[in-house]
């Protein structure tokens, strides 16, 4: 019966899905090995299935009643009771000691690849040693889960968080360089997922999370995932998306996410100046001016709003 | 009339003697350990049935990608109800109703211990229920069976739902704690003449372990949740990291809990496979004390693994690591309750009636179940599988395909004894192979939806990948599960009137229940025998054989 379902999934997958049976992978390091411990760890586990399940059909088979058939009145057999226990314990022992060799593989992050993307010295943030690749050099993006979006801010030289460059929903990363996450979230708890990336690392207010990944040259593309823990009604629909791009596109992206930034910073500066103007001659023209001040306003904010939004559509 | 004096009659005359109550009266006001039982089952399955169609609805709405048969409120709340509504109202209260009705009756007793609190421990189940149920006409929780803050914050979900989620977990688990501390004081107290403790029968062991699980487990989840309410409704700011609390409290707090229920849930129907499979293989229980012990050793562990729940969570790498190898440790007791199993089959003589169907359905499934456990245990692997269709399918396996599979076989093994009725066999057999189908086809292709991406508690998904078709064969397995049990519930209805008389003791079986008439008397026994193994109907019936056999048999 369970063989007829095996056999009817197996049917519908079609040929060669490699998430049928295992986690999906491909897009970085770490995403592989754990496809890798978690093809050991089948293996094992479908033998021990086939030898439990076969004696178990086995005994169901040759050791039903039949006429003249007589039970043996057998209590237990304490070496085979020792014998079976000890079998679990050393499979259990070993599948240990594999998940313990693989795990700082999974766990640290990697260097990043000779022609990655050279990340300037000056973007690394303080950051506990452990959570960084052995040479110390990272990408490092701040990830932030809200209902229902990601946002992505990514470092820079600087001290001002102000003019960081900020994405929404898709992360722009370069291949052959790797990128670790420091997740948080402002509102309820949410889950970063990017299945083909690796594990996933849930993004909880009040705390910081981390994971990291390395997607190789020559897998540019995007690579899709959502949010996997529930934070609400659009739940759903809260998805994410990591573009990789070549690391000589990623420094033009930068670039321009930059000077698009200062653009709007420029023109927002531009407008406080002229509101303070007006401010000033507002005061200077004393009480009736006040209803003009007022109209100012919203005017200047809807200013600054434009230009903020066509920093976010040259983002995107 | 001077003529009879001479008749001696008593000097003891009650001043008067209680009417029995009549009809629903009786019901309502009864202490009797098997009536109360009776209640407990009929109420759990009666929320089964209700936690069921939830869970059609749910399938229902993922049939196809894209659907917009639910909206998202809607699916929320069903997700909800429907894992608050399996977990609190039918399989650890249905557990409590075997209990209840064969715990007392296994080990000799005439009652459980304290009569009344037994009585209070069923009704505050049922006013849990009926105030959760009520939250449906109004506004049902949204937050999950886990219901995480901030999301069950007053923030983002300040309707009534939530406060009726904890009102349900605090009546049902006073219901609960008062329910096992009588368990406990009854297999403590008022075991038969001769039974020691290695001659207590398993299933009476299990609901033992899981009476003391309880008792440990439960004051987590009800600090968790009045932390809840006083920051929903009080102004205290335990979860709220604005405020220096923690979401992560909650988490620790609900899985301390969370976890120990699990096997709350499935060691009682381990009990039940191990009282039936004996029976059927007509061939002593293998390994007795290693089964015994093994429970013991699996509360143990149980109550230090809850923390996998978190492997995603921001943690420390050495909490991670303890808590896996705990998790993995829980492997070897259980391995060793299967492997004993199949050695009670081995070289028996297996009769395939239902129960040992249902039991022969539940190893198999189960073993899948404690398989893609050790996988899940694993927490680099977790980090892929966490919160996706393969732990949905996993614990399905561990709780629908374990729990409930030895529940019914339960049902049928004990129903004569309830009713003094068989249960048709042929009947139960269609169900059996129905709901055997039926739950592989639902549950099976689940770990491949969540291998391809798809993550647990959402209304709609896009069609990519395979999960389309993934999708639609879970729903057709889901409807064919739920017409296997809805064929379970006619054989029983039908059985009441129309079954074939069982008379004391039908299957031959091996424990004290059987002794006595089916159904029981009031008082259960009129002579409680002495108990010289673990199977004392069969020393009793070698006895008869026996006496039957000499040259001047005298009465046994």
């Amino acid at each position: 019966m369970i063989a007829l379902a095996i056999g009817l999934t197996l049917v519908s997958a079609g040929p060669a899905s490699a998430s049928f049976w295992a986690p999906q992978s491909g897009g970085s390091p770490n995403a592989d090995r754990i496809h890798t411990l978690y093809a050991v760890v089948f293996a094992v586990g479908v033998v021990i299935f086939i030898a439990v399940f076969g004696a178990l059909v086995y005994a169901m088979v040759k050791f039903r009643a039949r006429p003249g058939a007589v039970a043996e009145q057998l209590h237990g057999n304490t070496r085979l009771e020792i014998g079976w226990t000890a079998g679990a314990a050393g499979i259990v022992l070993i599948l240990g000691i594999v998940t313990f060799l693989m795990l700082p593989g999974i766990r640290n992050p990697d260097n990043s690849d000779a022609d990655g993307w050279a990340i300037p010295a000056g973007y690394q943030t303080a950051k506990d040693k452990e959570l960084l690749p052995e040479d110390g050099k990272s990408l490092n993006i701040d990830v932030n889960g809200q209902q229902y979006a990601w946002r992505f801010t990514y470092p820079d030289a600087d001290r001002d968080r102000q003019n960081n460059v900020q994405a929404y929903e898709e992360m722009v990363v370069p291949t052959g360089t790797t990128v670790t996450l420091d997740i948080r979230s402002s509102d309820v708890g949410h889950a970063w997922w990017i299945p083909k990336l690796g594990g996933k690392a849930d993004a909880l207010p009040g705390y910081t999370n981390h994971t990291w990944f390395k997607i190789p040259r020559g897998k540019e593309g995007v690579y899709v995932g959502q949010c996997a823990e529930l934070c609400g009604r659009n739940h759903a629909n809260m998805t994410a998306r990591v573009r990789a791009v070549t690391p000589e596109q990623f420094t033009q992206w930068l670039a321009s996410q930059k000077s698009s930034l200062a653009q709007a910073g420029v023109a927002a500066d531009e407008f406080r100046e002229q509101q303070a103007k007006n401010d000033a001659a507002a005061a200077a023209a004393q009480a009736p001016e006040a209803e003009g001040s007022e109209t100012q306003t919203p005017e200047a904010s809807t200013s600054s709003d434009d230009a903020e939004s066509a920093a976010g559509a040259a983002q995107r | 009339m001077a003529t009879v004096t001479a008749t001696p009659i008593p000097q003891v005359v009650a001043h008067s003697v209680e009417k029995p109550m009549r009809g629903w009266v009786d019901w309502v006001t009864t202490t009797d350990h098997k009536k109360i039982g009776i209640m407990y089952l009929v109420l759990t399955f009666a929320f089964f049935g209700v936690g069921g169609v939830e869970a059609l609805l749910i399938r229902l709405q993922l049939a196809v990608p894209d659907n917009t048969l639910l909206d998202f409120k809607t699916y929320n709340q069903l997700i909800t109800m429907h894992g608050t509504t399996m977990v609190f109202l039918f399989v650890v209260p249905v557990m409590a109703g075997f209990g209840n009705y064969f715990v007392p009756l296994m080990i000799g007793a005439r009652d459980m211990a304290f009569p009344k609190l037994n009585a209070l421990s069923f009704w505050m189940l049922a006013a849990g229920g009926l105030v959760f149920y009520a939250s449906v006409f109004f506004n049902p929780p949204e937050c999950g069976w886990t219901c995480y803050v901030p999301l069950a914050s007053k923030d983002y979900l300040p309707n009534g739902g939530v406060d009726a989620w904890i009102f349900l977990v605090h009546l049902t688990g006073i219901g609960s704690l008062v329910g096992s501390v009588n368990f406990y004081v009854t297999i403590a107290n008022l075991r038969a003449p001769g039974m020691t403790w290695s001659r207590l029968p398993l299933f009476a062991w299990t609901i033992l372990t899981y009476s003391v699980l309880l008792i440990l487990a439960l004051p987590a989840i009800a600090a968790a949740v009045t932390l809840l309410l006083t920051d929903r409704h009080f102004g205290t700011n335990f979860y709220d990291p604005a405020e220096g609390g923690s979401p992560l409290l909650w988490q620790h707090l609900f899985w301390f809990f969370g976890h120990p229920e699990v096997y709350i849930m499935v060691l009682p129907g381990f009990g039940i496979i191990s009282e039936v499979l004996p029976v059927f293989a007509r061939k002593p229980i293998f390994g007795y004390k290693a089964i015994a012990a093994s429970t013991l050793t699996i509360a143990f562990l149980g109550l230090m693994v809850w923390a996998h729940h978190m492997f995603t969570t921001p943690s420390p790498s050495v909490v991670l690591v303890f808590f896996m190898v705990s998790s993995m440790l829980i492997s070897i007791p259980t391995g060793i309750k299967i492997f004993s199993w199949i050695g009670t089959l081995w070289r028996g003589t297996i009769i395939f009636a239902t129960p040992l169907l249902f039991a022969v359905g539940f190893l198999g499934t189960f073993l899948i179940g404690g398989i893609t456990g050790v996988i899940l245990a694993l927490y680099p692997v977790d980090w892929q599988l966490h919160d996706t269709y393969f732990v949905v399918a996993h614990f399905h396996y561990v709780l629908m395909g374990g729990a409930v599979f030895a529940v019914f076989s339960g049902l049928y093994y004990w129903f004569p004894k309830m009713t003094g009725r068989m249960m048709d066999e042929k009947l139960g057999k269609i169900s059996f192979w129905t709901m055997l189908i039926g739950f592989h086809v639902t549950f099976l292709v689940q770990h491949s939806i969540g291998l391809d991406g798809m993550p647990r508690r959402i209304p709609e998904y896009a069609d990519v990948g395979n999960l389309a078709i993934y999708n639609l064969i879970s729903t057709i397995g889901a409807f064919i599960l739920g017409i296997g049990i809805l064929l379970t519930a006619i054989n029983a209805l039908r059985s009441l009137k129309h079954g074939a008389v069982s008379g004391p003791d039908p299957w031959k079986a091996n424990t004290l229940e059987w002794f006595t008439q089916s159904p029981p008397p009031q008082n259960n026994f009129d002579a409680v025998p002495r108990v010289r193994s673990v199977e004392p109907m069969k020393d009793i019936r070698a006895e008869i054989e026996r006496r039957n056999n000499e040259p001047n048999p005298v009465s046994a």
